[in-house]
C-alpha cells in the first residue's frame, strides 16, 4: 500500500482518489439539484455561511482528488483537460453547473408550468408564469398589423409566391442557370414589387386599398427588409466601385456619401425622412411614409455594404485587374466578368452581417409611426384590458427575431464554406 | 483626345447630376418655406426654450435657450456613451477570453452568451429592460439596501454621492502621480537599452498611483465623506429618496441594453484579435526565454492590439451612435431633446436635423481622423 497523499492526487492510488473525489463531486450537485427542484436543503443543520457554500467547496474538493495526470482512463483524462485544468478552473465550472441547475425551474415554470394559455381574456391567467394567451390573442395583430382581418389572405398570398419563386435557383437545368443572376438581381425584385402593389396594397384590379399605416407587425419586417436588401446591395456596388474610382470627382463625391451616412445614427436618418424630406420634394408630390423609409433604410445600409464590397475589391491581388487589361477588357466588362465575381465571393459574411444588422434595424422604423412587431407590442402592451404582460411580449418577439437572425447568421457561413476559394 | 473625353466626361456626367439633385432639392425647400411663411435661420437657437428636461448634468430648465437644451442632449448623450463603452469594454474583453478558455463549459457559455445577445434587435432589448426588467423591481418605500448604500428601485437607482475637501489637491497628487510614473517608464526604458537592468516599472507604478494620492489624505487635507440617499415621505403613499445621486430608470435600461449589446462585438473583435496571432510568435518567444507572463505582455499583447483595437473603435462609435435609441424609452437624450421636443416647438425641421445630424457626423468623423493616424502610427514598418 502506497502513501495516501491527499494533497497531491496521483497515479498510484487511482480508485481511492477516483472514487473519494467522484463522491464528494456527487454531494455536491445532488445538493444543489434537491435545493433547487424540491426545495430541500440537506445541509441545513450547519450555519446558512457555510450551508450556502458547501457545494462549492466540496466540489473543488472533489474535482481536486480527481485530477490525476495521465490516470490512462480515457474519459478521465478527457475531463481533466477540458473542464478541469486547474482550481480555478474548476470553481468556474462548478459555478457554471450549478447556475444552470438552479436557474432550470424558475424558467421552466414561468415559461411552461405555470403558464397559461387557454382562454380568451386576461382572467385566463391565473398562475404565476407567463400568460401565453396574451400572445394567442394577439397574434394576428402581431403578423398583420392593423391589416384588416377578412383581407389578410393577400398578405399570405404574396409571401407564399415570393418565397416560391425564390426557389426558381434550385431548378438544375444548364439552360436556364445562366439568366439567374439576371433573375434574382432585376425580375424578382419586379415581380415582389407587382405582388405588393396591387395584392398588398390593393386599390386596383377590384381589390380593396388598404393604406400603408395599417400594415404592421412581422409581415411589414419582412416587406421592409426585402426591399432594403433588394436595393442597398446595388446602390452600395455601385458605391464602392466609385471610391475606388481613378475619376477624382467621382471618388470624391462617393466618399463623401458613404462617410455621411455611416457617421450618423439611423433614427436621425429616418426623423429626416419623416419631417424633413417632405419639404424638399415639390409641393403637390406625395411620397408615401413607407417609401420614404425603404428609400432612407437602403441608402443608409448602402453605404455600409459599400464598405464592405470594397474590403473585397481592395483584397483582390492586383494581377487580377493587370490580367483583365492585357486582355483587352474595359472597364465594365473587367469588373463585371472579373472583379466583382471574387470580389463579391470574399465578403460573404461581411455582406451577411449588413443584412443581418438591416433587419435588427427595422423596429426602428416606430419613429415614423408604422408598427412593426416590436412597435405592434408596445401598443398592445398599453391597451388597458390587456396590461401588465410586457414581459412575454418581449420574450415572444425576442424568441423570433432571434430565430431569424440566427438562421442568417448560419445560413451565410454555410455559403462561406460553400464558395471559399483556395488562393 | 479620345482618351481624356472617356476621363472627364463621367466625372461631369456625376458633378451634374449631383449639383441638379442638389439644387431641386434646395429650390423645392425654398418655395416650401416660403409657402409656409418659414424662413430659413438659425437664430431660434437663442430664443427661450420654455420646456423641462428631466435629466440633466448642468443647470437647466425653461428658462434657457434653444442652445443650452441642445448642450444639455448631448451631455446626456455623451454620458450614455462613456458609461455604456467602459462596460461593454470589460464585459468584451471578458467574454472574449472567456471564448478562448481550454475549459469547454466556459468556452460554450461564452458562446451562448455572444449569440443570444447578438442576434436580438438592440431596440427590443433595450424595451425588454426598460418595460419588463426594471419595472419588476421594488418601490422606493420597501427597497431593501444592497450593500447597505445602494438602493435600487422602480425610480431608479440610488447611490452616495461623494462628498469631496479640497479636491483640486487631490488631482494635483494624481496628475504628479502620472508624470513621474512616465518619467521612470523613460528613465527604465533607457536603462535597460544601455546597461541591460531592469526595474520593477509595473510595481513602481502602481505603487506610486496609490501612495501620493493617499498621502494627500493624510498631508494635504483632503477628504471624502458620503452623502447617503434618505427615504422621505412626500405624501402618505409616494416615497422618494433625497439627497445623494439617483440614477433614472431609462439611464439603467439603456446603458444595460447598450453595454450587453455591444460587449458581443467587442468579444468577437479580442477573439479574433487574439487567435490572429500566429503560434509561431508563442513558440518563438517561448524559445528565446520569455517567461509565460513576459510572452504575453511583450509578444502577444502588442500585436493582438494592433488587430483588436480598430475594429473596437468601431464598436465605441456604433454604441454612441446606437445612443441614440434613447428616444424611444425618453431618456433626454440630443435625438429626444433636441430633434425631438425642440423641433415639435420650433417646427424648423431643416435646422435641426441638419444640426443634430452634424453632431454625430463630426464625433464619428474625429474619431474616424484620430483612428486612421493610430492605425498609420502602429502598422508594422517593413523595409
Amino acid at each position: 500500500m502506497n502513501k495516501i497523499n491527499f494533497l497531491k492526487p496521483d497515479n498510484q492510488n487511482l480508485s481511492i482518489y477516483l472514487y473519494s473525489g467522484s463522491f464528494l463531486f456527487f454531494i455536491a450537485v445532488l445538493d444543489v439539484f434537491l435545493g433547487s427542484f424540491f426545495g430541500m436543503n440537506i445541509t441545513s443543520f450547519l450555519p446558512n455561511f457555510i450551508s450556502f457554500l458547501l457545494p462549492l467547496i466540496l466540489g473543488i474538493i472533489g474535482l481536486h482528488l480527481i485530477r490525476i495526470e495521465f490516470s490512462g482512463i480515457r474519459n478521465l483524462d478527457l475531463l481533466n483537460k477540458h473542464i478541469n485544468t486547474n482550481i480555478f478552473n474548476a470553481a468556474l465550472t462548478l459555478l457554471i453547473i450549478f447556475t444552470v441547475i438552479k436557474s432550470i425551474p424558475p424558467i421552466m415554470s414561468w415559461f411552461i408550468i405555470d403558464a397559461n394559455i387557454t382562454g380568451d381574456t386576461k382572467e385566463a391567467c391565473t398562475g404565476s408564469g407567463a400568460c401565453w394567451t396574451y400572445i394567442k390573442i394577439w397574434l394576428n395583430r402581431f403578423i398583420y398589423g392593423m391589416y384588416p382581418n377578412e383581407l389578410q389572405w393577400r398578405i399570405n398570398i404574396s409571401f407564399i409566391l415570393l418565397i416560391g419563386l425564390a426557389f426558381v435557383g434550385l431548378i438544375p437545368s444548364e439552360k436556364i442557370k445562366k439568366f439567374l443572376t439576371l433573375y434574382y438581381v432585376v425580375i424578382y425584385p419586379i415581380i415582389a414589387f407587382i405582388l405588393i402593389y396591387y395584392l398588398i396594397s390593393g386599390g386596383s384590379l377590384g381589390l380593396e386599398w388598404v393604406e400603408t399605416g395599417a400594415w404592421g407587425g412581422l409581415s411589414l419586417t419582412f416587406i421592409v427588409s426585402f426591399f432594403c436588401l433588394i436595393f442597398c446591395f446595388p446602390v452600395g456596388m455601385f458605391l464602392a466601385l466609385g471610391r475606388r474610382s481613378q475619376l477624382p470627382t467621382v471618388r470624391y463625391i462617393s466618399v463623401g456619401f458613404i462617410e455621411f451616412w455611416r457617421g450618423v445614427p439611423l433614427i436621425t436618418v429616418l426623423f429626416m425622412s419623416s419631417v424633413m424630406f417632405p419639404m424638399f420634394l415639390p409641393e403637390d408630390f406625395f411620397m408615401d411614409k413607407l417609401v420614404r423609409v425603404i428609400i432612407a433604410i437602403s441608402l443608409f445600409e448602402a453605404a455600409y455594404v459599400a464598405e464592405v464590397i470594397r474590403g473585397g475589391l481592395q483584397a483582390l491581388p492586383r494581377g487580377q485587374y493587370d490580367a483583365a487589361k492585357s486582355l483587352g477588357m474595359g472597364y465594365w466588362k473587367m469588373h463585371i466578368f472579373v472583379i466583382l465575381p471574387q470580389a463579391l465571393k470574399l465578403v460573404i459574411p461581411g455582406i451577411a452581417n449588413t443584412f443581418l444588422a438591416l433587419v435588427k434595424d427595422t423596429p426602428l422604423i416606430f419613429v415614423v409611426g408604422l408598427l412593426e412587431i416590436v412597435g405592434m407590442l408596445n401598443l398592445a402592451k398599453t391597451n388597458p384590458e390587456w396590461l401588465g404582460f410586457a414581459m412575454e411580449g418581449y420574450v415572444f418577439a425576442a424568441i423570433i427575431f432571434w430565430i431569424i437572425c440566427y438562421a442568417m447568421s448560419k445560413y451565410s457561413y454555410n455559403l462561406e464554406l460553400k464558395y471559399k476559394t483556395e488562393r | 483626345m479620345n482618351f481624356k473625353i472617356k476621363k472627364i466626361l463621367p466625372q461631369i456626367v456625376t458633378l451634374l447630376a449631383v449639383v441638379f439633385v442638389f439644387g431641386f432639392f434646395t429650390f423645392n425647400a425654398q418655395v416650401n418655406m416660403d409657402n409656409r411663411g418659414i424662413e430659413f435661420g438659425y437664430g431660434f437657437l437663442s430664443q427661450e426654450s420654455s420646456f423641462d428636461v428631466q435629466f440633466s448634468l448642468i443647470e437647466y430648465d425653461g428658462s434657457h435657450s434653444y442652445a443650452r437644451a441642445y448642450l444639455v442632449g448631448l451631455l446626456n448623450t455623451l454620458l450614455v456613451a462613456f458609461i455604456g463603452i467602459i462596460f461593454a469594454t470589460v464585459i468584451g474583453v471578458i467574454v472574449g477570453i472567456a471564448r478562448l478558455s481550454p475549459n469547454y463549459l466556459i468556452e460554450r457559455t461564452a458562446a451562448f452568451y455572444v449569440e443570444f445577445f447578438r442576434n436580438i434587435p438592440l431596440l427590443l432589448q433595450i424595451f425588454f429592460w426598460y418595460f419588463a426588467a426594471l419595472r419588476a423591481l421594488p418601490l422606493p418605500q420597501d427597497a431593501e439596501a444592497i450593500f447597505g448604500v445602494f438602493f435600487l428601485t422602480i425610480k431608479g437607482l440610488f447611490v452616495p454621492r461623494f462628498v469631496w475637501e479640497n479636491l483640486d489637491i487631490f488631482f494635483y497628487s494624481l496628475i504628479a502621480a502620472i508624470i513621474s510614473i512616465v518619467v521612470i517608464r523613460n528613465y527604465a526604458r533607457k536603462l535597460q537599452e544601455s546597461e541591460g537592468k531592469q526595474l520593477p516599472v509595473f510595481s513602481i507604478s502602481v505603487g506610486l498611483l496609490i501612495i501620493l494620492p493617499l498621502l494627500t489624505f493624510l498631508i494635504g487635507g483632503v477628504s471624502l465623506s458620503f452623502e447617503m440617499p434618505v427615504l422621505e415621505q412626500i405624501a402618505t403613499t409616494s416615497f422618494k429618496y433625497t439627497g445623494g445621486l439617483g440614477l433614472p430608470p431609462e439611464l439603467i435600461a439603456l446603458t444595460l441594453a447598450l453595454a450587453l449589446y455591444t460587449a458581443t462585438f467587442i468579444a468577437e473583435c479580442v477573439r479574433a484579435g487574439i487567435q490572429g496571432i500566429s503560434k509561431g510568435q508563442k513558440e518563438a518567444a517561448a524559445s528565446i526565454g520569455l517567461t509565460p507572463n513576459q510572452i504575453l505582455k511583450l509578444v502577444i499583447m502588442p500585436q493582438a492590439l494592433r488587430i483588436i483595437i480598430p475594429p473596437t473603435t468601431n464598436q465605441y462609435l456604433n454604441l454612441t451612435k446606437n445612443s441614440s435609441l434613447a428616444a424611444a424609452i425618453a431618456y433626454p437624450d440630443l435625438v429626444l431633446v433636441f430633434a425631438g421636443t425642440a423641433l415639435m416647438q420650433t417646427g424648423r425641421a431643416i435646422e435641426i436635423v441638419s444640426i443634430t445630424m452634424f453632431t454625430y457626423l463630426s464625433i464619428s468623423l474625429s474619431i474616424s481622423v484620430l483612428m486612421n493616424w493610430y492605425n498609420k502610427s502602429i502598422a508594422i514598418k517593413e523595409k
